[in-house]
């Protein structure tokens, strides 16, 4: 026996809104969350700007905030995006004596999270004392003595990327399956997959599923920068997000966290809860190509699409709107164009496919679950959230990306495709309710 | 588990006791044990002195020709994933294309991987000669990081500490095309990416998957890290083999080490159709968390890990005297030793006197995401030899832990093994094994 699984509650903190409401007016209004970066001086790294979360204090959704003071920023995402999703699916939170209905060993958390930033000042200034460049050796006791001086314990153990599931079952005192994963930027939408899974086979009644990220960090975007994976048009930011477009030079680094509350239909009818969507499909699948690339046929990329149709049980002509993974790295807008004409033949210039991180950015870890709830919004208002900054397309990429204007369609299904670095490929469908 | 029936068809395992699950297996029986001073950094100026080190080895040995450039690519978490992923593999009778592209004997498609990791930590030595041209009248500059420090990093050095890279790396030396996941929850992580792989499999997205954990915590930021949290034992540098006691009264925290453990899983009637060996089928899998914002510790009541351990049962749809061995985490935190014994005593109730328990990780040290796995293969081979070694350096079982630690070697028809794990942070996990007798 398997449970139809419906999501009955989203949330979301992300860079152009802290909530559902205002991030889905501002992405049909086709706002940009891009500004010169402020959680760290970057102005001489190669990319001076990213997309930032804007005027948030997670302690509006919490009345304990003494027990998530030294959380990470994700972490601090996640509990006002969690808090959201469940004031919404009528679960309660902070609550020892929950009157909801709910047994907690039934409820269980799945997030796609990301590691917390070091210790900026002290990690970098117990190398800097203990490092003798001339002979390339490490004084590991002055290091010690630096570190063990200037490091605290908690700020260390909010580093781990377990750490954000462990905030949120304090918040919501959730006793089931619990797991997180860390598949680069496919994680939440595995996160969402993989818990889909659990409450499918009955292995619980309701998963709080998403993910949480903040690589706006020194070494973070060091990292991406030496990979030249972001885009370094600093004159411009609000611009510099291009999917799809002949000019892309890269993505624009975000953060954020994404929620959905995961629900049995029996459940969510048992309890009387607005049932938002139905999350209908999963598919996963590795490239096994190489870590550094795309496989150049859009092997993988392919194969967890048409694991998702064929466990949603659809064919590709039932997809009404693609949220793509669109990055705007040169390779990722490529390949995913390549595996969308693969999968979707006759119609894949017909089935709108936008980007929604043209607006907000890449979340990383979050990315996957941010744009299903887009998705969910889609079908929702029947309107199509628009990849903005396609002025000047690729005139090798041909789809519709729906080009800088937010549109209306009809919209009852919708894919969400994630493709993490490394090659872990992972791909959501969800459809409109109906009995 | 509900849906297929799902087998360990291979174990493959890179340890403080020796290279391979055998020399894993032969430590754990004659309570040998891995732990010793660190080597791969001088840690005088650490509280703990101690490690579990693996032994040393180059990667390049287990990469197909092809594919050995990308040994630079690969942290020191990465190589051990490679090296037991290898064994694994090799022992399953799978024939990959890394072992031999003429013959290869499995559905890439069908094949998924899942391979728990904990935080990556990076190499302070290959970071420092950038924060070295870093430096404003002898502080740290980030301005002067971004113009002069950044770019002395190598151009792919974030890819070498994603912890996804785990399962990319064996996922393309293996040609694994299926389901990818990487679960990072810790020390809890071994058996949940073992649990996941299996659900994969039952529920038909898979007829065989690598899962596993791995983790190399012999690094002075973990160590660090450990240390601050007081999770690290400071008692004991000079005597090595009895500084983690597990359950002891004398129990005064952790040591901690590297490894991984891989295992093949494998659908009942896929790895029956083709004759392979059986160790084990997994019976049952669980999950749960604490709710204890002291989160470097578990509750005192150890609740999280009774939930974990309860749904296990009913998974497997046993009871608890069903159980003839049990791997417990058993870290030698004596207030985390004392919650999971509690959990275990709790569940078990009057069989507790009877019902073995063998912890390991007096011999193997706390290889983190590694731990939950090399335990798992420790219970395979026990239940395929029908056999159980005596605990290590617990010579007083601490008050109010009423287990009964293994004493002496004990051969034994082991029917279902527990092992149960639990992490800083919360997250708990168990998986109950089975015995297979021939094919039913």
């Amino acid at each position: 026996m398997t449970n139809r699984v419906v999501i009955t509650g989203m949330g979301i903190v992300c860079p152009v809104g802290n909530d559902v409401g205002s991030t889905w007016r501002a992405l049909l209004a086709g706002a940009s969350g891009m500004a010169g970066t402020t959680i760290f001086d970057a102005t001489t790294f190669p990319s001076t700007f990213g997309a930032e979360v804007k005027d948030y204090d997670f302690t509006m959704f919490t009345e304990n905030p003494q027990l998530h003071a030294c959380a990470n920023r994700g972490t601090r995402f996640a509990i006002g995006a969690t808090a959201q999703a469940c004031r919404q699916a009528g679960i309660e939170i902070e609550t020892d004596k929950p009157g909801d209905g709910i047994d907690r060993r039934r409820m269980g958390i799945y997030l796609g999270a990301g590691e917390g930033s070091v210790d900026n000042d002290n990690f970098f200034g117990a190398i800097a004392s203990a490092w003798d460049d001339e002979n390339h050796q490490m004084d590991w006791s002055a290091w010690a003595r630096v570190a063990f001086g200037k490091m605290g314990p908690m700020v260390e153990l909010e580093q781990e990327p377990n750490m954000p599931a462990s905030h949120l079952a304090v918040f919501t005192g959730a006793r089931g399956i619990t797991r997180s994963c860390l598949t680069a930027c496919a994680a939440s939408t595995q996160a969402v997959g993989e818990a889909t899974m659990l409450v499918r086979r009955g292995k619980a009644d309701i998963m709080i599923a998403g993910g949480a990220h903040s690589m706006i960090h020194p070494l973070g975007v060091s990292g991406f920068n030496r990979l030249t994976a972001l885009s370094t048009r600093n004159d411009s930011p609000r611009t510099a997000s291009r999917p799809f477009s002949a000019s892309r030079d890269g993505f624009v680094l975000g953060e954020g966290a994404a929620i959905v509350i995961l629900e049995s239909l029996d459940s969510a009818k048992k309890r009387g809860v607005e049932i938002l969507a139905e999350l209908l499909g999963f598919g996963s699948s590795s490239d096994a190509f190489r870590v550094t690339d795309m496989h150049e046929e859009a092997r993988g990329a392919v194969q967890a699409m048409e694991a998702a149709l064929a466990d949603a049980n659809i064919s590709y002509k039932d997809i009404d709107y693609i949220s793509t993974h669109g990055t705007a790295t040169s390779e990722n807008d490529s390949i995913e164009t390549l595996a969308i004409k693969k999968v979707f033949k006759e119609r894949a210039k017909n089935v709108p496919a936008s980007s929604p991180k043209s607006m907000f950015g890449h979340l990383i870890g979050a990315a996957g679950c941010a744009e299903l709830i887009t998705c969910v919004l889609a079908i929702r208002d029947n309107v199509l959230p628009p990849t903005i900054n396609l002025t000047d397309p690729d005139p090798q990429l041909d789809l519709d990306y729906v080009p800088n204007k937010a549109r209306k369609a009809k919209v009852d299904t919708a894919m969400s495709e994630s493709f993490g670095f490394g090659g872990q490929n992972n791909v959501l469908i969800v459809r409109r309710y109906r009995e | 588990m509900n849906g297929r029936r799902v087998v360990i068809t291979g174990l493959g395992a890179i340890s403080p006791l020796g290279m391979t699950a055998q020399d894993l297996w032969a430590g754990l029986i004659s309570a040998g044990c891995g732990i010793d001073t660190i080597k791969a950094f001088d840690p005088a100026g650490f509280n703990c002195k101690l490690a579990g080190e693996a032994p040393e080895f180059k990667v390049q040995k287990y990469l197909p020709k092809s594919y050995r450039k990308a040994a630079k690519l690969m942290c020191r978490d990465i190589e051990l994933s490679v090296v037991a992923a290898d064994e694994a593999v090799r022992d399953s009778g799978f024939i990959t294309g890394a072992i031999d592209a003429e013959n290869i004997n499995i559905d890439p498609a069908r094949t998924a991987i899942n391979i728990g990791a904990g935080v990556i930590s990076c190499d302070l030595v290959e970071l420092a000669p950038a924060v070295a041209r870093s430096i404003t009248d002898g502080v740290f500059d980030i301005r002067k990081w971004g113009t002069d420090g950044l770019e002395n990093l190598t151009p792919i050095w974030l890819l070498k500490y994603l912890p996804n890279m785990l399962a990319c790396h064996v996922g393309i030396i293996h040609d694994i095309q299926g389901p990818s996941n990487s679960i990072t929850c810790g020390e809890a992580s071994g058996h949940l990416a073992i649990s996941e792989a299996a659900e994969v499999i039952g529920r038909g997205d898979a007829d065989a998957a690598l899962a596993g954990g791995c983790e190399a915590k012999v690094n002075p930021i973990v160590m660090l890290r450990q240390c601050l949290l007081k999770r690290a034992t400071s008692e004991n540098n000079d005597n090595p083999e009895t500084a983690c006691r597990p359950f002891d009264a004398d129990a005064k925290g952790c040591v901690f080490g590297e490894g991984a453990g891989m295992v093949v899983l494998e659908d009942f009637d896929n790895a029956v159709g083709r004759g392979a060996k059986i160790y084990a089928e997994v019976a049952g899998v669980g999950s749960s968390n604490n709710i204890n914002p002291a989160y470097e510790h578990q509750e005192p009541d150890g609740k999280g890990i009774q939930i974990a351990i309860e749904t296990a049962l009913a998974d497997a749809g046993i009871s608890p005297q069903d159980l003839d061995l049990i791997i417990p985490h058993g870290t030698g935190i004596l207030a985390d030793d004392l919650a999971e014994a509690t959990a275990i005593q709790n569940i078990l109730g009057s069989a507790t006197e009877n019902t073995v328990v063998w912890p390991t990780k007096s011999m193997l040290s706390n290889t983190g995401a590694a731990s939950g796995a090399l335990d798992l293969i420790a219970a395979a081979r026990a239940i395929d030899e029908g056999k159980i070694g005596a605990a290590k350096n617990c010579d007083n079982k601490a008050p109010g832990c009423r287990l009964n630690i293994a004493k002496q070697i004990l051969q034994k028809n082991i029917r279902y093994a527990l092992c149960c794990s639990y992490t800083f942070g919360g997250q708990t996990a168990a998986v109950i094994l089975k015995k297979v007798n021939g094919k039913t």
